[in-house]
């Protein structure tokens, strides 16, 4: 038997380290004495795509698998990932699950979008991410930020596990994950243990699921088919982005077949003017145009920018 | 013994390492491409004393596992969902070689549509090839099946090649705490690989894989597959008490939880079924008595044990993880051909299809499951195969088709 469980979910982009978030809770719980379970969660992998990643601790042997129906802690790495619904974000959350999102935005803000009827913290980004290509420190700040909540970890243990988990990144990347999980560990010391574990799904008086037979349609309506072309126009891939490529006209020298054939995307074509221009709609920021310019005439800009103060 | 946190994935990685393997063939494949990264990164690093070649397919990999253990090497690869189908042939025809080696499967769904999540339609294709096949329910299991694969596969009486299945993502990506025996005891409990006399080499050669044209030595040697799978039975129960005395950790061919005063049983393999014992916990907290019983081993499958653990159940729950086109669940099958006519047969085996394509399963499904085999008990008559999908699944499907139906209209497509 299991006794309580913990169960944590985190939120972010892919490139944004949830997985290693989730890795970095796991092991500090587990040198906490806990029997635990982390695992990410992603279809095809590819950086910005939402994912997420939990993990489960208890004293004695976890029987649950799988994705985490009754989360008591949900932490967001991206604040964007909120209103994507496939992200799951709200799945499950009551109002004994605690909520983190890190965010420039302030938390009445979050607390009159989301209405939450639990507890709800927002985590400022870290000073040194804002302005930065990429937000790199985020899935640190929520595992610090989840270490404090549950407050069975000690400073001690998370640190040894950020060490353990970033081995074999360099000294520097080492220290400032440590100095951003520490950061939320210590702004949220006030909550310390606020995120308790929460009842198993009950056998009794549980919710019953509707089961529906199902019958044998006409193939056309039964098979796994895209009718229409072009559907991936319809899917807005730009929400991925974390960095946007902007042309600078004045340095173009509108020879766009460069930049146009290496996109992968194909998301970029020439204006009437012959300057590069790219569709924001599709494209992923994945920053090969950048790279591919001759005349530097592409910047890489981070997509949060327009947002950050001086 | 200390225990470290790793995916099932890096856990069979250790199985091949802990059992000295000296050959790996890989094609990559998700979900079990994490498992050839970590060997072949020791490789690298001379923490494993291995050859390991990337093939060009799935087919040629078997084919050079087989090949490789008839020279009297010790064998380890992995593949998944397709590309296990795309070996299928040449598993039939290194199992009637006669090579032990072991090949874990991180079981993904098949096309079409494509998944990359998991289910079991993909190992239980190879169900009928003459590999022995084991369930793993945690990533401690994996590393612990592949290790008691290789002496199984190995022993004198099966001389078999081994499929060791985990299942994509809860356990391939998942970490959990594994205990790692020592490679010492490892050693020891495997020794070194014994070719039998049947060592092939260059200098002498052999034919493997030759025509049989006479349809009674055709009938013979195939039983003769059929016999050693089956031997494997009495062997597993040396080969887990050795493992035993190592490790302290005691498989049973079949698990039994919970289940010796049970009213209904559920029957289930791989790693939803640490979920259902979750369940059953739940259940017996709301005064239910209710259990699992978990075959390890679905080749050879263990008819008699399955048969003891479940006489006397008024009911059984069958959940199958898969789908026979045209039948329904495997396991289903397979467990009510083992208790028909059986003296104390449950009356009832109710037969439940669910985790396609890495459908979850919560804990008010299996309730519910449990609930509508205690109906059909009290009813005297078994229910029809349910495939658990919800109203809340069906309207979202009706969803996509209209929009398909519109697209459809449009034009193109007929």
């Amino acid at each position: 038997m299991s006794g309580a469980v913990y169960r944590v979910r985190l939120h972010g982009r892919g490139g944004q380290g949830i997985k290693t978030a989730g890795r970095v809770l796991g092991t500090a719980l587990f040198l906490e004495g806990f029997e635990v379970q982390d695992a990410p969660r992603y279809g095809a992998e590819r950086r910005g795509a939402p994912i997420f990643a939990f993990v489960r601790a208890a004293r004695g042997p976890i029987l649950e698998r799988g994705a985490i129906q009754r989360p008591d802690l949900v932490l967001v790495a991206d604040d964007t990932v909120v209103v994507v619904p496939a992200a799951g974000v709200l799945a499950g959350v009551t109002s004994r699950t605690v909520m983190v999102l890190c965010s420039e935005q302030p938390e009445d803000v979050w607390r009159a979008r989301l209405a939450p009827k639990g507890p709800l913290h927002v985590l400022p980004l870290p000073l040194e991410d804002r302005g930065a290509t990429s937000l790199r420190h985020v899935g640190m700040a929520c595992a610090g930020a989840a270490a404090r909540l549950l407050g069975v970890v000690s400073l001690a243990s998370l640190r040894k596990a950020i060490e353990t988990e970033l081995a074999g990144v360099g000294r520097a990347a080492i220290d400032s994950s440590l100095a951003a999980a520490e950061r939320s560990f210590v702004a949220l010391s006030e909550h310390a243990g606020a995120a308790a574990p929460g009842e198993p799904i009950a056998a009794s008086g549980y919710e019953r699921p509707v089961f529906v037979e199902l019958l044998c349609e006409p193939v056309l309506e039964a098979t796994a088919m895209v009718h229409g072309a072009r559907t991936s126009e319809l899917v807005k891939t730009g929400l991925w982005r974390t960095v946007r490529p902007e042309v600078h006209a004045e340095l173009c020298h509108k020879c766009h077949w460069i930049c146009a054939s290496s996109c992968p995307d194909g998301a970029i074509s020439a204006s009437e003017s012959g300057v590069a221009r790219v569709d924001y709609d599709h494209c992923k920021g994945c920053g090969v145009c950048v790279v591919a310019c001759p005349h530097h005439a592409i910047a890489a800009v981070p997509e949060r920018s327009t947002e950050v103060p001086k | 013994m200390s225990r470290a946190l790793m995916t099932g994935n890096v856990a069979a990685a250790w199985g091949a390492r802990l059992a000295n393997v000296d050959y790996i063939p890989a094609f990559p494949i998700t979900p079990q491409t994490e498992i050839i990264e970590t060997l072949a990164s020791w490789v690298d690093e001379g923490l494993v004393d291995a050859k390991l070649t990337m093939l060009e397919s799935e087919h040629s990999m078997v084919t050079a596992a087989g090949a490789a253990a008839a020279t009297g090497a010790r064998v380890f690869t992995a593949t998944s969902s397709q590309g296990l189908l795309y070996a299928l042939e040449m598993l039939y025809a290194v199992a009637g070689w006669r090579v032990p080696f072991v090949m874990v499967n991180v079981s993904r769904g098949v096309a079409s549509p494509i998944t990359l999540e998991p289910d079991h339609e993909d190992i239980l294709a190879a169900r009928d090839s003459g590999f022995l096949q084991l369930h793993a329910a945690t990533c401690q299991e994996v590393v612990d099946f592949v290790l008691l694969g290789y002496a199984l596969g190995e022993d004198p009486r099966v001389r078999l090649p081994v499929l060791v299945n985990e299942d994509g993502f809860q356990l391939s990506f998942t970490r959990e705490p594994v205990a790692l025996p020592a490679a010492s005891d490892i050693a020891e409990l495997l020794g070194t690989f014994d070719p039998m006399g049947s060592a092939l080499r260059g200098g002498n050669p052999t034919s493997q894989g030759i025509a049989v044209l006479d349809p009674s030595a055709y009938s013979y040697f195939r039983y003769e597959i059929h016999l050693a799978s089956r031997a494997a039975l009495a062997a597993w129960d040396e080969v887990a008490v050795s493992f035993a005395e190592i490790t302290g950790r005691r498989y049973e061919p079949v698990e039994v939880y919970r289940a010796d005063d049970a009213e209904v049983a559920i029957v289930a393999i791989g790693s939803f079924s640490t979920k259902l014992k979750e369940a059953v916990d739940r259940l017996r907290d709301a005064g239910q008595r209710v259990g699992l019983v978990r075959p390890l081993l679905l080749r050879p499958f263990p008819d008699a044990q399955l048969r003891e653990a479940l006489a006397g159940k008024k009911g059984v729950l069958v959940f199958d993880q898969n789908l026979s086109m045209g039948k329904g669940g495997v396991l289903h099958t397979e467990v009510c051909s083992a208790l028909y006519g059986a003296r104390g047969a449950p009356p009832i085996v109710a037969s439940f299809i669910g985790g396609l394509g890495g459908r979850d399963l919560p804990s008010e499904e299996i309730y519910a499951m449990v609930d509508e085999t205690l109906a059909a008990v009290q009813r005297g008559e078994a229910p029809p195969p349910r495939l658990l999908f919800t109203h809340r699944e069906l309207t979202q499907q009706r969803r996509l088709q209209v929009i398909a139906g519109v697209e459809r209209a449009k034009g193109g497509a007929p």
